[in-house]
């Protein structure tokens, strides 16, 4: 029986024959990816703005009545909520942001969460309240800035792991991809507006680890060949590295891939978000470290002179049986 | 590489087996099916979004400490120049800015004053701060001021005694297993799993409890009260019911911490809900001296800082026991004789953060979860047979042992599985095979160069072990951050993702080497399908 090649033996693409194109594109996406940040903002959800987002199943119901609620709630003053069908057609989640000036107040948010839940239970009888989470205006803040610490001490522990095991400049080669890989996970977040919470930031540090992961690997087989091949120019080199770890490449993202899209479309719809965040990031990851990570090597200077040439034991006892014929 | 010592093959298998083993409860117990009690039964256990249940954040502001320790403070000053050797004369008492003032009214008393009220000082902290500052200025104006020590310990001990008020009282509520943590100076952390309604949890939380009795200011004019001006010496305080004022007098009441006991019931002649109040013999003395003293004056029962109710004193009660009324349902009454029971809290508790899982929702999480790891497992499973032949096979069991191995060591060391910790293991499952293909790709590669079957081998898991290495490592790091930084739920995510970085490595490197060795030394194939 043949095995399943998901990439065929001894590619020979021409990566690096779109370097230009590819990080000129890869440019454009982070700036729009900034632009959106502004203009469009990010959906934050209540982890980070206060807030509440109940749960709602009405057991007795197809459909959950969503003109209705919004009508209810909007009566109450805090303004416009965020309705949203949550797995099932009769199961929603309503989300409301603190009102403007309530954010510093003390039990604002849960005041808020008592009256809105309040409300929905008296309004539907079949209303079976599934979840809550109600975020103070305190709280919120501090979880912005501790989401906003994890990443940041994230991002400097890896390079500082990255310098002591490759060169400088393959740090910052890796810096300036994960840096690529988190812009624009982001900005697909602000393009899309899905709901951007604690879970998304743990999606993202998940995201830099399986980013670094991939260039970890690529690397790693640069370094081997630019010891191997000493006089390959380098482009060249970068391109043979690039094809030899490619099966790997697109294997290891396929399982995973498999994994992820089976927690998207089977699993709970809690954590549908970060599902997707996990999805898109990996994309984003695969294509940076095969388009990003690598040329950024050139414009770096590398080259073989970067390294002393180190022949493996089994290599050199190759060589010497190769000499004597 | 052919060779591989009995002892490590050993120690290998034994490793499995037991973490396999450690498994078993947590496998039988999610299918349902009964696990004999008399063997161990290391169980992983749910977290909260996954068993439903809440997770409650309560706050303390400092300043009602401060406001508390001032107003305590004031009684102490009063009750020691009552007991003083020689009268002393003082003046214009108030408390403002987070300080007590007063004047003494003889210039001379100042010496004496100071030797008063040092006693009602002492030492806060390692420092040797005291926990008062007491300063004389414009000659007879003393202010006494709380010191930041002072105050920090004043939290402390209100956040103990708040801590077992907020225990005694979950406890009443007869659920399971409750957590209840201080974190940080001003905050505890409830966590209850498996709560129907998590909305009397928080009344009963919210409700400080603090009751007192004080004497009603009957010189208070209506249109002083309606301006909210009160007589010297007294406060005014609303009605629970809302509308109108009342004033009492601010010092010389009873405060309701000295209660044995305190039960809802209904009074037969009114048919009205009331909570009925047993005193300790210290506060029953109290309470008969102040109903005897006051006969036929009305006092006002207070609760946090609002009237019940505002009766005469028809007679002089001795007994030590008292009912209160206030307009109450069933329900409240029966939450006011716990919350009475369990003490008042000294301070009041807001909550500043909630997360609460209904029952349903958490089952159909854990329910969708498992197919999704399923039926991921089983694609990938397949995925990877199909695409390296045998040592595909070595590699999908390893991925299996490593499922099973994840799942034992969390039961064994306690770590809860969350919502996104089911996230983890499915990533775990699709990342694990990374190292085998990695390795798998590698000894392709070595074939290709026309390396011999076992050099290939020895040389694919040799290079590909460094990439695995270094790869894995960057993995721990994003982990490490989350467990440091993130919350119950990311923090169960963390630990999942930290394990599985531990054991595929031990599961897809060395147990598929050994396997791959074992394979390599029986048949001795002259090639190998990959």
């Amino acid at each position: 029986m043949a095995l399943l090649k998901l990439v065929p033996d001894n590619t020979n693409i021409k990566f690096l024959r779109w370097q230009w194109p590819t990080t000129i594109i890869s440019l454009a996406l982070m700036i729009g990816s900034f632009v959106l940040m502004f203009t469009n903002g990010l959906n934050f959800g209540v982890d980070f703005v206060g807030g509440e987002m109940i749960r709602v199943t009405f057991t007795q119901s197809k459909e959950a009545p969503v003109p209705a609620l919004r009508t209810e709630i909007e009566h109450l003053g805090y303004g416009e909520p965020i309705i949203q069908t949550f797995g099932a057609p009769n199961a929603i989640s309503v989300r409301m942001r603190l009102p403007e000036g309530a954010e510093r107040a003390e039990g604002a948010a849960e005041a808020m969460t008592k009256r809105i839940s309040e409300t929905i239970k008296a309004a539907h009888s079949d209303a079976r309240i599934d979840g809550v989470d109600s975020v103070s205006g305190k709280v919120s803040g501090e979880l912005g800035w501790t989401a906003f610490k994890a990443l940041g001490f994230a991002c400097i522990a890896i390079s500082i792991f990255i310098w002591f095991r490759f060169e400088w400049q393959f740090g910052v080669g890796a810096m300036i991809s994960l840096v690529h890989d988190v812009v624009l996970t982001l900005g697909l977040f602000a393009l899309t507006q899905m709901e951007f919470d604690l879970t998304i930031v743990a999606a993202v540090l998940t995201v830099i680890g399986y980013s670094l992961n991939d260039t970890i690997v690529v690397y790693d087989r640069i370094r081997e060949n630019l010891k191997k091949y000493r006089k390959m120019p380098m482009e060249e080199l970068l391109d043979l590295s690039v094809n030899e770890t490619l099966h790997r490449t697109v294997m290891t993202s396929v399982t995973i891939l498999i994994a992820l899209f089976a927690l998207l479309l089977l699993g709970p719809k809690v954590i549908f978000g970060f599902s997707a965040a996990l999805i898109l990031g990996l994309f984003v990851a695969t294509y940076s470290s095969i388009y990003a990570a690598a040329p950024m090597l050139i414009w770096l200077n590398v080259s073989s002179k970067s390294f002393v040439p180190v022949e493996s034991e089994m290599d050199r006892q190759e060589r010497l049986a190769r000499e004597r014929g | 590489m052919l060779d591989f010592p009995r002892w490590k093959q050993a120690w290998y298998w034994f490793l499995t087996a037991v973490a396999c083993l450690a498994a078993l409860p947590s496998i039988f117990s999610i299918a349902g099916a009964p696990w004999p009690t008399t063997l161990p039964h290391p169980v992983i256990s749910l977290g909260l979004d996954l068993a439903g249940g809440s997770h409650i954040l309560l706050e303390a502001s400092p300043d009602q400490v401060v406001r508390q320790r001032l107003e305590g403070m004031e009684e102490n000053v009063r009750a020691k120049l009552r007991s003083a050797p020689r009268p002393i004369q003082i003046g214009d008492i108030s408390s403002k800015d987070g300080s007590l003032t007063f004047m003494v009214v003889n210039p001379g008393d100042v010496d004496a004053m100071r030797e008063l009220i040092l006693p009602l000082t002492s030492g806060a902290g390692l420092t040797g701060q005291r926990d008062w500052d007491i300063q004389v200025v414009d000659g007879t104006r003393f202010v006494l001021t709380p010191t930041k020590e002072g105050i920090d310990q004043a939290v402390s001990n209100a956040m103990d005694t708040a801590t077992e008020v907020v225990r005694k009282r979950i406890d009443a509520l007869g659920t399971r297993e409750p957590t209840i943590i201080r974190q940080g100076a001003q905050r505890i952390v409830v966590q209850v799993p498996g709560l129907k309604d998590p909305a009397a949890l928080k009344a009963l939380l919210g409700q400080t409890a603090k009751l007192e009795f004080k004497l009603v200011d009957t010189s208070a004019l209506p249109s002083d009260l309606a301006q909210g001006i009160a007589p010297p010496g007294s406060e005014i305080v609303p009605y629970a019911e809302g509308g109108s004022m009342i004033a009492v007098k601010r010092l010389g009441g009873i405060k309701g911490d000295s209660l044995t006991d305190a039960r809802a019931g209904n009074n037969s002649q009114t048919n009205e809900n009331i909570v009925s109040i047993t005193f300790d013999q210290q506060g029953g003395e109290k309470f008969a001296k102040l109903t005897s003293e006051n006969v036929h004056k009305p006092f006002a029962i207070i609760l946090d800082g609002k009237v019940l109710s505002a009766p005469n004193i028809n007679e002089p009660i001795l007994g030590g026991q008292a009912q209160i009324s206030g307009s109450f349902t069933a329900q409240s009454a029966n939450q006011l004789a716990i919350a009475l029971r369990s003490g008042a809290l000294p301070v009041d508790l807001k909550v500043i953060e909630e997360r609460s899982v209904g029952p349903d929702l958490g089952a159909d999480s854990i329910r969708k979860g498992m197919i999704a790891m399923i039926v991921g497992t089983v694609a990938i499973i397949v995925l990877i047979a199909a695409s390296y032949g045998r040592l595909g096979i070595y590699a999908d069991i390893a991925l299996v042992i490593n499922v099973l191995m994840i799942l034992g060591i969390m039961a064994v060391v306690g770590a809860s599985l969350t919502l996104p910790g089911i996230a983890g293991f499915v990533l775990t499952i699709g990342a694990a095979v990374d190292a085998n293909v990695l390795i798998n790709e590698r000894i392709r590669e070595e074939r290709r160069r026309g390396r011999r079957i076992v050099q290939a081998i020895e040389m694919g898991y040799k290079e590909a072990s460094r990439t695995i290495f270094d790869a894995n490592i960057t993995h721990v790091i994003a982990a490490t951050m989350m467990f440091a930084f993130g919350s119950g739920p990311i923090k169960g995510f963390a630990v999942v993702l930290m394990i599985g970085i531990v054991t595929s490595v031990f599961t897809a490197v060395f147990l598929t080497r050994m396997w791959v060795a074992l394979w390599l030394r029986k048949a001795r194939p002259a090639d190998i399908h990959l």
